[in-house]
């Protein structure tokens, strides 16, 4: 039998203005286990706490209930009160007779009838309950970034600066992502290279970031401060400490009709390959698919020419084991498909482009050295169609619902790029809406509009037919409300944005939880925007949500503030009310992991007989303190009952509404 | 302690999440919303803490009317456990109408944490509609009656 001691605060007259106090006391000193009750002023202040003190020594109280304000305003406070003399802080409850009490009622007799009630569901509550301690768990100081773009690149190397070792793991060849393939970025037309390869070359120098390119996550295990990941180092065929980049293999590869990612497929590579020149790490890599050495055994001239000895064939897929305590998802984005707009005539004309090869056919170091021409004929187009929302904002199966958000912008460079070097091109931009919010992004569209001289037409377009060396545009005007037909000589997708192929298993993997369109959610849209509801997960640029690069930098600083304030722990200290099951009566059916939205219920095989051999193995839930929150979904769940929550049990919440129901 | 009155005062318990409901109903303490003393709030973590059992056990021991409020769909503190509360709500519903027992008696909630003058307005409602159904007698367990 607990030993309970009662205390009801006046709050000056905020309760005992209705709740008659004196009479709440007199009334609970008779119920079974309370052995002190006490009223006083203010509970909460120095003194009110050193009464609930005293008491506690006094009268060897083993359960508090103090009844006054909500918990959520003073819970801690007399917590900590309880916890200073040496009474677990969990043995605590706190009957709310303010805000759900004397503060709706104006009646005397019927508040303080219903404050008697609540103080009795609180004392018969703290029958049961039990002392409990928050575990601490250590946490391993090194950060994962999954995905090196320039997000995951921000995130690293804010993480680096702060201290903390960071591995990248990128599944292409190189970092630097999405954005080596971008010309030049608005609204300032810098380019883009300029701005990220110094970045690319820095992750690369830091002592803290370690880099594993052409590797994947092949398995995620633990909890937060403690995950242990499983990476796959895919077989790149050429030793990546030995090779020095020289290139000359990708000179001799007798095999030439290799089709150019980095270009988009615009152009051809080698069999064996450096992505771009300012790759990082520049390290040459074999595409088993298309080499010749590889598929009939007769060639090697890479291996023969390369001085360094850095080519082996027989190289195979590795798996590594690393230790984390944090990890940032930065998986980034990829341009929708668009077979299912085969009205634009993508399919039918090389002439029709996505806004990301267009951007390859302006680079620099794209497929004509930044000579704007068509695919084609190699001609220079005299007439460009942009258009705009392919994909995106529709509600159609094969479209998105969202607004890709960065393909106004873009849209509006290229028109603006392609007026500037080529002033004898007409260039017509075909939108539902121009969305410009952003510092100096108006602006820049008004004098894409203004200076420029590009024709914005409101209205979409409705057909794009490829006749002779034209394109046959058909549009509608929507502002003016008449139909046109252009003769273009190239025609611009601006293709919707989704999330990266490789999101949706990664979030199973890590029990991360995504929205319907496969993007992250993050734990509180607005107060939480960087973190998954995952504890340890974190989330940077596009794999949460379409953003642009000023977004997603802003966006992988605050990931990385976030991870290290997590690294400088030393120890996680839990909420010590979570779930646990009775192994006695659990069957290990899953239906509790298959509910939990943090993946903290596993299953192991215990043995459960008193004798030596084992006999009596079964499949028992596991609860991991560290990563369950409390939510007691799994207690409903499980069809034995075996689950149960500490601090809010359902004994616990079975004797408030019996005693709320006496 | 019994207030002396004829008039049918029925039991109410309402189970409110943490993070949302609970706080609605201490808001609509800080702004004085009134409504009746008969509702008294369990706390629990989240509305799929909530086990049917509980309400049936309220009814038991001769509660009059039970109501879960939690966040809103979407809004959940733990991502999803409201939806989950749904689900187990709407199969309770078609059971209390097996057993015979009004479903205006049961009710399912969202309130925000910013919703103080829904809560109130929501309990006043509730409170108006078990009192119009009268007194429950259907599940209610003798046994466990105080004499």
């Amino acid at each position: 039998m607990q030993r309970i001691g009662v205390f009801v605060c006046h709050c000056g007259t905020n309760i005992a203005a209705t709740v008659d106090v004196k009479k709440v006391c007199e009334v609970l000193k008779d119920e079974p286990g309370v052995v002190y009750t006490q009223d006083y002023q203010y509970m909460c202040s120095e003194s009110g706490q050193n009464l609930i003190k005293d008491a506690i020594k006094e009268h060897n109280l083993t359960g508090v209930v103090v009844c006054s304000c909500s918990p959520r305003m003073h819970e801690a406070t007399f917590r900590k009160a309880v916890q200073s003399v040496g009474l677990n802080p969990y043995m605590l409850e706190v009957a709310n007779i303010r805000e759900q009490c004397s503060w709706i009622h104006k009646n005397v007799e019927e508040a303080t009838e219903k404050a008697v009630i609540l103080g009795r569901a609180a004392i018969a509550k703290v029958h049961l309950n039990a002392p409990l301690v928050a575990g601490q768990t250590p946490v391993t100081k090194r950060a994962l970034v999954i995905g090196g773009g320039i997000a995951g690149i921000q995130c690293a190397l804010d993480i680096a600066d702060a201290g903390y070792q960071v591995d990248i793991v990128e599944k292409e060849p190189t970092v630097g992502g999405k954005m080596t393939k971008i010309d030049k970025t608005f609204p300032t037309l810098d380019c883009s290279s300029c701005i990220l390869t110094p970045k690319m070359v820095d992750v690369a120098q830091n002592e803290n970031i370690k880099i594993y390119s052409y590797s994947e996550v092949e398995s995620v295990k633990g909890f937060v401060g403690n995950f242990t990941v499983g990476i796959k180092r895919k077989a790149r065929y050429v030793k990546e400490d030995i090779c020095t980049g020289c290139g000359l293999c990708t000179e001799k590869c007798p095999q030439k009709k290799v089709p150019n990612d980095y270009n988009l497929g615009l152009d051809t590579k080698r069999a064996i390959y450096i992505p771009f020149a300012q790759a990082v790490p520049k390290v040459a890599t074999i595409d088993p698919n298309y080499c010749t050495m590889m598929k009939t055994g007769k060639c090697g001239i890479c291996s023969k020419v390369c001085s360094a000895g850095a080519i082996d064939y027989t190289q195979k897929d590795e798996i590594i084991e690393e230790q984390y305590g944090a990890i940032v998802v930065a998986t980034g984005y990829n341009p929708i498909k668009l077979d299912a707009y085969e009205e634009f005539g993508y399919s039918q004309s090389p002439d029709v482009v996505t806004s990301l090869e267009f951007e390859r056919l302006m680079s620099a170091s794209g497929p004509n050295g930044g000579h704007l021409v068509r695919p084609s004929d190699h001609k220079e187009p005299k007439t460009i169609v942009f258009i705009q929302c392919v994909g995106s904002r529709s509600t159609t199966e094969c479209g998105k619902p969202y607004c890709s958000k960065i393909c106004c912008m873009y849209t509006c460079k290229h028109a603006m790029l392609c007026r500037e070097k080529y002033p004898d091109t007409e260039v017509y931009v075909f939108y539902i809406d121009v969305r410009t919010p952003g510092k100096n992004y108006d602006e820049f569209f008004r004098r894409a509009v203004e200076e420029y001289n590009v024709h914005y037409i409101k209205g979409m377009v409705g057909k794009v037919a490829p006749s002779g060396d034209k394109l046959k545009v058909q549009a509608s005007d929507l502002l003016n409300n008449e139909q046109l037909h252009i003769d273009a000589d190239m025609v611009v997708l601006a293709a919707a944005i989704e999330a990266d192929k490789s999101a949706r298993p990664l979030a199973t993997l890590l029990t991360a939880s995504m929205d319907t369109n496969d993007f992250f959610t993050e734990a509180h849209a607005k107060l939480r925007p960087v973190e998954s509801p995952t504890a340890g997960v974190f989330l940077a640029g596009c794999a949460q949500g379409p953003k642009d690069i000023p977004e997603t930098v802003t966006q992988a600083g605050a990931c990385a503030s976030k991870v290290i304030g997590l690294l400088a722990k030393d120890h996680l200290v839990g909420n010590p009310c979570v779930a646990h099951p009775d192994e006695m009566m659990c069957n290990g059916c899953s239906t509790c992991a298959n509910v939990c939205p943090y993946g903290a219920i596993t299953y192991e095989n215990k043995d459960f007989s008193r004798r030596k051999d084992g006999s009596m193995m079964r499949r028992v839930a596991q609860v991991n303190p560290a990563v369950c929150q409390g939510c007691g979904c799994c207690t409903v769940a499980c069809p034995s009952g075996a689950m149960d929550l500490y601090g809010f049990s359902t004994k616990q919440i079975m004797a408030e509404v019996d005693a709320i129901c006496k | 302690m019994q207030v002396e009155d004829k008039e049918f005062r029925p039991t109410i318990v309402a189970f409110c999440c943490n993070w949302c409901s609970y706080a609605g109903a201490d808001l609509s303490g800080t702004n004085r919303l009134q409504y009746p003393a008969n509702v008294k709030i369990i706390r629990i973590p989240c509305s799929c803490r909530l086990n049917p059992m509980f309400i049936l056990r309220a009814f038991q021991r001769g509660a009059d009317g039970v109501i879960l409020c939690g966040c809103h769909p979407g809004d959940c503190h733990y991502t999803t456990g409201n939806y989950y509360a749904r689900r187990r709500m709407t199969l309770l519903f078609s059971m209390l109408d097996f057993l015979g027992i009004e479903k205006e008696r049961t009710r399912v909630e969202w309130v925000s944490a910013a919703e103080g003058q829904k809560f109130a307005e929501t309990m006043n409602d509730f409170v108006a509609t078990v009192t119009k159904l009268g007194e429950n007698h259907r599940l209610e367990d003798l046994r466990c009656k105080k004499q």
